[in-house]
C-alpha cells in the first residue's frame, strides 16, 4: 500500500490543519507517513497544499502521484488534476466551488450543506472533508475522531463535538452513497506507535534535551517554528527565548550568553544568516561555542521565501571573515536532525567553535512518522569546561592557553575569581590585544589545530552499496529519502546504483567519499540548487569530478520519480 | 575592601593626553566606590580606541565587534544576572554602527551600564566624521562638512532609557559619580561622556568643552524624573552643555520579566536530565 492524499486551497482555508490531522490519523493507525507542505508567502488567498503520503512500509519522500485530492477551491482542481492517478478521486463540493459539470474524476460531497446540517456552521466544512476522505478509503473513523478531539480540545467541548459530527457526516455520506466509486482501501495496521514530527520539532526538542538554556532568534521562514516551539514548550524548563531587533543582535546575544556559560543557539534562514556572518567570525576568534540552525530557502535575496533550496552549502562553509574552524552538519531526516542537534552542542563546547546545522524548508516543515527518540542516548559533553574547584586552584587563568589540541580549558565569569578575557582582536594567552607576528602565528595555529580533533568526531557518510552498481548517487541533507527511493526504483528497472549521502559536511570526510566514489564507474550529484555546490566541494576536496549533476532550483523538493526520470535521460 | 589597587592600569595604546585616560580612571573609581571586585564585573566593549578600555585594567572582558557590545552584554546579563555588566564603546560604535542595538537596548531595559566615549570623531581610523560630529565639521570624508548630528541624549529620552546622563572626561570625580550611579541603577543606564580627541578633533577640545559644560546637579530646580523637562534639557548644545543626570525613570528590567531567572541565574541552573523532555515526545505520538 502506498497512498497519497493531497489537500489544496487558499491560505486561510485550513489546508495545513486538514493535512496534518489526516497525517496524524494515518500515523496513529500504525502506518508510515511522509507529509510535505507547499504554501505561498501570504496569509490569505493564493494556493497552498499539504500532501500526505502513507504506506505500510517506511516512506521518506513525497510522491507526485495523488490518490485522493481534497479540493477546497476550484484552483486546486485546475492545478493538480493532472497529478491525480487514473483510479484516483478529487473530493470536492460542486456547489461550493460553483462547478456545474460533474466528472468521472470528481467525487462530489455537499460539504457545505453537510456542515450546516450537522454542526450548524459552514466553518466545519474541513472536518466534513476529512471524514469523507477517511470514508472513501474505508479507514477507521475512530482514529480520525480521536485526533480531531485532541486538535480542537483547546477550543472547547462544543467545537470538538461539532467537528466530530461534521466529520462523521462526511464519512457516512461517502460510505453510504459513494462506496462503489473508489476501490482502494487503507487499513490501519496498529503496528508500532510512532511520533509524527517535523524536522524543526526534532531540532527544538533535541536542543532542549541537550541543555540549551538560551535562544535568540528573529522570525524567518522556515526557522520561525523553532523559536516558537522552544518559547512555548521550553518555558517550564526555564529556557529563555529572546527576539531582538535583528539577526546581528541575535548572534551577538548568543555569543554573550555562551561566553557567560550557558548553551546557546539561534535558528534562521539565509538572509538572517547573512547578518550573522560577522558574529560567526567573532565566535571563531573568541572561541565561543554557538549553535546556528541555518534553514535554507530559495534565494538569492528574498527569493521564494516559503520554498526549499540547498543553495547555501558553500555559504555555510565559508561564512565569516578570516579563517577559523567550524563544523557544518546537514541532517537528512528528523531522526538525524535530532542526533545532529545534540552533537552540535557537544562539538561546539568541546572545540569552542561555531557549529552550523544546515537544514532546508523541506526538512524543517515536512512531517515523518518515526520511532520515539531514545532520550537516554542523549549524552551531554561540555568539553574542557572547568569546575569551580579547578578554577580556584588555577591561580592566574589564561583563557587562550596554548595546548596541543588547540582547545583551552574554559572558565566562566563568577566561577571563582578567575578573570575571563575574550577578545575579537588577535590576542595573547591571557586574551589581551597583541600585534606581534609570533603570537599571531601561535594563536592561528592553536585555533586551527582544533580541526584535528574535530575530524575524528565526525561519522562516516551514509553509503548504501548496490551489487554491480553502474553508478553512485550522491546527495546531502534533506534529499536522502528521495534519492534512496529513486535508487530502489532504478534497481527494479535493472539499473543498480549506490547511494552516498553526506550529513556531516565539514570537516569534509575526504577518505570516505573518495573510497565510496571508487566503487562504481559513474557518479551523479543530486542537489536542490542551480550550480552543484556539493559536486564542487567533492572535486575540491577529493579531486574527483562527478559524471554529472541532477539539479533542481524551482523551490520545490525532489520526488523519487523526478530523480529517476532525470537520471534515465543522463544515462541514455 | 576593594581599592584602586585592585584595578591596576597596564600600558595602553592611547595617545598621550587622550580623554580615555580620564574615563578609565573614572570607571576604576566608580567600581571601587560601589565596592565591586574585578571578578564581579564584566566589561563588554566595542571596537575603536574606547573598545580597548577593559584590556587596560582588570575585569572580565568580552571585547566584541564594532557596534555590537550591547547585544553581547544583554546575552551575558541574561545568562548570569549576578554579573555587573558594563558596556563601553565610542560614538561611532554605539550611535552609528550599533545604532539599532542602542535604541532597542534602551527600550528593553536590561541592567547594563553603557559608557560611550563621545569624542565626536572617528579616531582609530584617523579622523572621519562621526554621528555626533558638529554640523559643518569638515573631515577627509566629509569635505562639505558633517551634514547631520545625532543627539544621543534626546534619542535616549525618546527611547525611555531608564537612566540618562552626560559626563565630561575632564571632570573625573563628577564622571566617576555618574558611573557609580549608573551601575547602581537597576536598568539600562546611558552615560555619554564628552571626551576630546587630542589627535583628530581640533574643534571639540578640552578647552571647548570646559568652557561650555555646566553641572545639572547644581540646579536644585531640575527634576530628572520629568520627561518633558528632560527632553528640553537634552536639546541644549552649543554655548551651554549640561552634564549630570538628565533623565531617570524607574521601570522593570527585562530580566525581571523572565520567569526562568526568578530563583537563580541561568548559568547556575544544572542541566536537566534529558529524560525530563519525554512528555514533549509523548505529545507527538
Amino acid at each position: 500500500m502506498d497512498f497519497t492524499f493531497m489537500v489544496g486551497g487558499e491560505a486561510g482555508q485550513g489546508v495545513q490543519t486538514v493535512g496534518y490531522i489526516l497525517a496524524k490519523a494515518m500515523s496513529r493507525g500504525g502506518l508510515y507517513v511522509f507529509a510535505d507542505q507547499d504554501y505561498e508567502s501570504r496569509i490569505r488567498g493564493g494556493h497552498n497544499f499539504f500532501r500526505v503520503r502513507t504506506s505500510d512500509s517506511q516512506v521518506q519522500a513525497l510522491s507526485e502521484r495523488i490518490d485522493v485530492l481534497i479540493a477546497l477551491n476550484k484552483e486546486t482542481v485546475d492545478l493538480h488534476r493532472a497529478e491525480v492517478k487514473e483510479d484516483g478521486k478529487i473530493i470536492l463540493d460542486l456547489d461550493a466551488l460553483k462547478l456545474d459539470k460533474d466528472e468521472a474524476l470528481f467525487l462530489n460531497v455537499p460539504m457545505a450543506k453537510l456542515a450546516l446540517d450537522t454542526a450548524s456552521t459552514k466553518l466545519m466544512v474541513n472536518s466534513v472533508a476529512m471524514g469523507a476522505a477517511i470514508g472513501l478509503v474505508d479507514y477507521d473513523f475512530e482514529l480520525l475522531g480521536k485526533v480531531l478531539r485532541e486538535q480542537f480540545a483547546k477550543s472547547g467541548q462544543e467545537v470538538v463535538e461539532n467537528n466530530i459530527k461534521a466529520a462523521r457526516a462526511g464519512f457516512d455520506y461517502v460510505h453510504q452513497q459513494k462506496k462503489g466509486e473508489f476501490k482502494n482501501r487503507i487499513k490501519p495496521t496498529f503496528a508500532g506507535k510512532r511520533m509524527l514530527i517535523s524536522g524543526n520539532e526534532a531540532i527544538s526538542i533535541a536542543a532542549m534535551a541537550a541543555g540549551c538554556k538560551f535562544m535568540a532568534a528573529y522570525p524567518m521562514t522556515p526557522s520561525t517554528s523553532i523559536m516558537e516551539y522552544v518559547a512555548e514548550k521550553g518555558k517550564p524548563f526555564n529556557i529563555v527565548v529572546v527576539q531582538p531587533e535583528d539577526e546581528i543582535a541575535v548572534i551577538n546575544m548568543v555569543i554573550g550568553a555562551a561566553y557567560a556559560g550557558v548553551r546557546a543557539m539561534t535558528a534562521t534562514s539565509g538572509g538572517g544568516f547573512c547578518l550573522m556572518v560577522e558574529g560567526l567570525s567573532l565566535a571563531g576568534m573568541t572561541e565561543t561555542p554557538v549553535v546556528v540552525v541555518l534553514g535554507q530557502r530559495s534565494g538569492p535575496a528574498i527569493g521564494l521565501p516559503t520554498r526549499t533550496e540547498q543553495g547555501e552549502l558553500e555559504f555555510a562553509l565559508h561564512a565569516g571573515h578570516g579563517e577559523f574552524p567550524r563544523a557544518v552538519l546537514a541532517p537528512a531526516t528528523p531522526e538525524d536532525a535530532f542526533a545532529a542537534t545534540v552533537k552540535a552542542f557537544n562539538l561546539a563546547e568541546k572545540y569552542q567553535i561555531p557549529v552550523i546545522i544546515l537544514t532546508d524548508h523541506l526538512l524543517a516543515s515536512s512531517y515523518s512518522s518515526i520511532e520515539k527518540f531514545d532520550l537516554s542516548k542523549v549524552k551531554i559533553d561540555r568539553g574542557q569546561l572547568l569546575s569551580e574547584e579547578e578554577v580556584n586552584k588555577l591561580g592566574d587563568y589564561k583563557r587562550y592557553r596554548i595546548t596541543e589540541s588547540g582547545v583551552s580549558p574554559r572558565a566562566l565569569p563568577l566561577q571563582g575569581k578567575a578573570l575571563v578575557v575574550a577578545d575579537s582582536d588577535e590576542h595573547n594567552e591571557e586574551g589581551h590585544i597583541i600585534e606581534d607576528a609570533e603570537t599571531r602565528n601561535k594563536m592561528m595555529l592553536k585555533r586551527l589545530r582544533k580541526l584535528n580533533g574535530l575530524k575524528s568526531e565526525l561519522g562516516e557518510p551514509l553509503f548504501h552499496k548496490a551489487p554491480k552498481a553502474a553508478m553512485t548517487l550522491i546527495g546531502w541533507g534533506s534529499t536522502y529519502g528521495a534519492i534512496k527511493e529513486a535508487a530502489a526504483i532504478l534497481q527494479k528497472d535493472g539499473l543498480a546504483a549506490n547511494v552516498l549521502h553526506l550529513t556531516e559536511l565539514w570537516p569534509f570526510p575526504v577518505e570516505a567519499v573518495s573510497s565510496a566514489l571508487n566503487t562504481a564507474p559513474k557518479s551523479y550529484v543530486i542537489e536542490n540548487n542551480a550550480t552543484g555546490q556539493l559536486a564542487r566541494l567533492i572535486r575540491t576536496e577529493t579531486g574527483i569530478k562527478a559524471t554529472g549533476n541532477i539539479l533542481k532550483f524551482d523551490g520545490r523538493p525532489f520526488s523519487p520519480e523526478y530523480i529517476v526520470n532525470a537520471l534515465k535521460k543522463e544515462v541514455v | 575592601m576593594v581599592t584602586l589597587d585592585d584595578y591596576p592600569v597596564t600600558t595602553t595604546a592611547w595617545c598621550p593626553g587622550c580623554g580615555n585616560f580620564g574615563i578609565l580612571t573614572a570607571v576604576r573609581k566608580a567600581l571601587v566606590a560601589v565596592g565591586l571586585a574585578p571578578y564581579q564585573v564584566l566589561i563588554v566593549s566595542g571596537i575603536g580606541q574606547a573598545g580597548k578600555l577593559p584590556h587596560y585594567t582588570k575585569c572580565h572582558t568580552l571585547n566584541e565587534l564594532h557596534g555590537r557590545a550591547l547585544p553581547a552584554a544583554t546575552g551575558a546579563k541574561i545568562a548570569n544576572h549576578e554579573l555587573t555588566v558594563i558596556a563601553v564603546g565610542g560614538d561611532g560604535d554605539g550611535y552609528g554602527e550599533g545604532g539599532n542595538h542602542f535604541i532597542h537596548a534602551m527600550h528593553r531595559n536590561t541592567d547594563i551600564t553603557y559608557i560611550v566615549h563621545d569624542n565626536q570623531v572617528y579616531a582609530l581610523t584617523k579622523g572621519q566624521a562621526s554621528p555626533t560630529s558638529d554640523i559643518g565639521y569638515v573631515t577627509k570624508t566629509t569635505p562639505e562638512g558633517a551634514w547631520a548630528q545625532v543627539n544621543p541624549i534626546t534619542l535616549a529620552v525618546a527611547s525611555d532609557a531608564s537612566f540618562v546622563a552626560r559626563g565630561f572626561a575632564g571632570d573625573i570625580e563628577h564622571l566617576a559619580k555618574l558611573i557609580s550611579l549608573g551601575i547602581q541603577h537597576k536598568g539600562f543606564a546611558l552615560i555619554d561622556v564628552l571626551q576630546p580627541c587630542v589627535s583628530f578633533n581640533t574643534r571639540n577640545t578640552f578647552r571647548w568643552y570646559r568652557e561650555r559644560v555646566y553641572k545639572l546637579d547644581e540646579d536644585a530646580t531640575y527634576n530628572p524624573n520629568d520627561r518633558a523637562a528632560a527632553f528640553q534639557k537634552s536639546l541644549e548644545w552649543g554655548d551651554h552643555v549640561p552634564i549630570g543626570v538628565i533623565y531617570k525613570k524607574d521601570r522593570p528590567t527585562y530580566e525581571s520579566g523572565l520567569p526562568a531567572l526568578e530563583e537563580t541565574p541561568l548559568v547556575k541552573q544544572p542541566l536537566l536530565n534529558p529524560l525530563q523532555f519525554d512528555p514533549l515526545l509523548e505529545e507527538l505520538l
